[in-house]
């Protein structure tokens, strides 16, 4: 993070172009950030805000890329048995599967916040 | 690939939003200026969010993150506070209560500084890029339509209009707890009827979730009541043979499943329905209606599909009737399941294009997004339904990639895993 915040500053103090949006940061292989950007967010569903499970299924924020890969490709090939997971992983490129592993592997692991619970109203 | 490595917490976004902010407008202080400094122009833009649901929160969360606050949000939505259909069903089952669902919008307000209009959208003005409320009208450099599904009573013969005591309990909320309290109210040896309309309809899975759980409230505590399913459809829509375990394994003589079952008359007096086939008269009616995209996005002729769905470019999400409007949710023609997590992904793809679109980069042109759904047969047990999806540039749609499937039976295991999904993505779109 503090070099992302000292590269934003050099960039502009030096040439005064401000990175308008994550991806415009970022011009080598853009498609390949973008899409896995994307696809990785969709995992938050069952492993929460970029990786970070608010408990009952793995958090991947942090995980040892290695061992992302090992377990994935493990539920692709059928040596790992998964009573979810095999249904993503054989669904996904052995490329893909790299990708997220490097993903994941850069979130920083917090404890992500509970959704703010609230009686019901009454409305709708 | 730098971007890769961290997406900024909501802290630090707000931190470096700050600085970003104070260098683009000539190092002045961004927060607390006057509002005629802060109306100056965002630099990627204004996007107005039609609807705060699963879609429509989900986007705007994601717009603010990946544009670093160079995208400023505006959502407009009539409703105080978020309620969950995810697991509403288990509110008929007893095992949540509608409290357990409902949530308020201040976190994720506050946390991705949304500015925020409690009010419905009544029209669209395309050319002008404007939206009317009902109090005023909002311009937009892009639109967002998350509305949701509405519900059309004109194909439903004998009830044209809803009725007060026909709860279709299908947006999850008062007519949730009423449904429940019928369901308490009637005399063991009564009859539940539950009418699914044609598809597409919003969760396929949905209506024979809440079939097992009014099962199981009446095994436990009227064991002489029935639940008959009347089936527009030709056949159970999703997770077959799951269902069928449990209406012929723990809900035999309790569930009964009729399908082809459209309604051909509904007497709303007396709760009798007449199909093809019979004539069913129920102690407790739940009418699910037939199903079309949200008011708003009819009304602005962005239905273009049967005049009830609309079609969208799957990389970007943008009409294909007017690409400065985008469409999420349940209101889009995708083929594809209507589910929350279906809506969260496409809200994902919809806001990457979005950032890139007015960072003036073209959208990943081949997006692909998981999605997993999970239905309760009582109070512990459930089943997954799991797919990858990624979009096929030749059949310009979204295409089910091999390997995805349903689980061999419901499991105490994916009761817990079901537990975690609601969990998550509800931290996901709420904070
Ligand atoms: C009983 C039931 C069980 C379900 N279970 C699951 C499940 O287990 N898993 C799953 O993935 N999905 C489930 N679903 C499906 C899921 O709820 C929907 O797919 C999801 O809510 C779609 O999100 P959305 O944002 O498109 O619509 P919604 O969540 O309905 O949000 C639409 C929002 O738009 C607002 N709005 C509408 N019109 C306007 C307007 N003119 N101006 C301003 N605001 C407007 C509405 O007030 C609403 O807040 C279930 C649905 C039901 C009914």
């Amino acid at each position: 993070m503090k070099r992302l915040h000292l590269s934003i500053a050099l960039a502009c103090s030096v040439t005064w172009i401000m990175p308008l949006s994550l991806y415009a940061q970022d011009n080598d292989a853009q498609n390949i950030s973008h899409a896995i950007t994307t696809l990785a967010a969709s995992c938050a569903a069952c492993h929460g805000p970029q990786g970070n499970s608010l408990g009952g299924t793995p958090t991947l924020a942090a995980l040892n890329k290695d061992y992302f890969i090992q377990r994935m490709q493990g539920f692709k090939n059928g040596s790992i048995s998964s009573t979810v997971m095999h249904h993503h992983a054989k669904g996904l490129k052995d490329e893909e599967i790299t990708a997220l592993a490097n993903y994941f592997a850069l979130q920083q692991r917090h404890t992500p916040t509970v959704a703010p619970h609230q009686s019901f109203q009454g409305a709708q | 690939m730098r971007m890769n490595k961290h997406l900024p917490s909501a802290l630090e976004t707000s931190s470096r939003r700050q600085f970003v902010r104070s260098v683009i407008y000539g190092g002045l202080a961004f927060y607390g200026m006057p509002a005629f400094a802060r109306a100056s122009k965002p630099p990627l833009g204004h996007v107005v969010i039609v609807g705060a649901g699963f879609a429509g929160l989900t986007a705007a969360k994601y717009l603010r993150e990946w544009s670093l606050g160079n995208i400023k949000v505006t959502i407009v939505e009539p409703n105080p506070q978020f309620i969950s259909c995810p697991q509403s069903n288990l509110v008929l089952g007893g095992s949540r209560t509608l409290d357990d669902l409902s949530f308020s919008y201040a976190l994720a307000r506050k946390q991705h500084n949304l500015q925020w209009i409690k009010d419905a959208v009544t029209a669209v003005d395309i050319a002008n890029k404007q939206v009317t409320l009902s109090r005023g009208s909002l311009r937009y450099d892009r639109l967002v339509l998350a509305p949701g599904v509405d519900f059309d009573y004109s194909r439903i013969p004998g009830m044209p209009a809803p009725i007060a005591d026909i709860p279709h309990a299908w947006k999850a909320g008062k007519q949730t707890l009423q449904l429940r309290q019928q369901l308490e109210s009637m005399p063991d040896g009564g009859v539940f009827v539950m009418t699914i309309p044609a598809g597409p309809y919003r969760c396929p899975p949905g209506p024979y979730e809440r079939a097992c759980q009014v099962a199981h409230y009446f095994k436990q505590y009227k064991p002489g009541s029935k639940v008959i399913i009347l089936d527009a459809n030709a056949d159970i829509t999703s997770k077959k043979g799951l269902f069928l375990q449990s209406f012929q394994g723990a809900y035999q003589g309790i569930i009964e499943y009729h399908n082809n079952s459209g309604i051909l008359q509904l007497d709303t007096a007396s709760k009798t329905i007449k199909t093809d086939f019979e004539t069913v008269k129920a102690d407790v009616l739940n009418v699910i209606p037939p199903q079309l995209a949200g008011k708003v996005a009819q009304t602005a002729g962005l239905a273009n599909v049967d005049q009830r769905w609309c079609e969208v470019d799957f990389t970007t999400y943008a009409s294909n009737v007017n690409s400065d409007v985008h469409i999420i949710g349940d209101s889009i023609s995708a083929g594809l399941p209507k589910s929350a997590h279906m809506a969260t992904s496409q809200a994902k793809i919809c806001a990457a294009a979005i950032v890139d679109i007015q960072s003036g980069i073209p959208p990943n042109p081949l997006p692909v997004f998981a999605n997993t759904c999970y239905s309760f047969v009582d109070d512990k047990q459930a089943m997954h339904v799991a797919n990858v999806y990624r979009y096929d540039p030749a059949k310009k749609s979204m295409v089910s990639a091999e390997g995805g499937g349903v689980s061999t039976k419901a499991t105490d295991q994916e009761g817990d895993y079901a537990q975690a999904w609601v969990q998550n993505i509800w931290a996901d779109t709420l904070t």
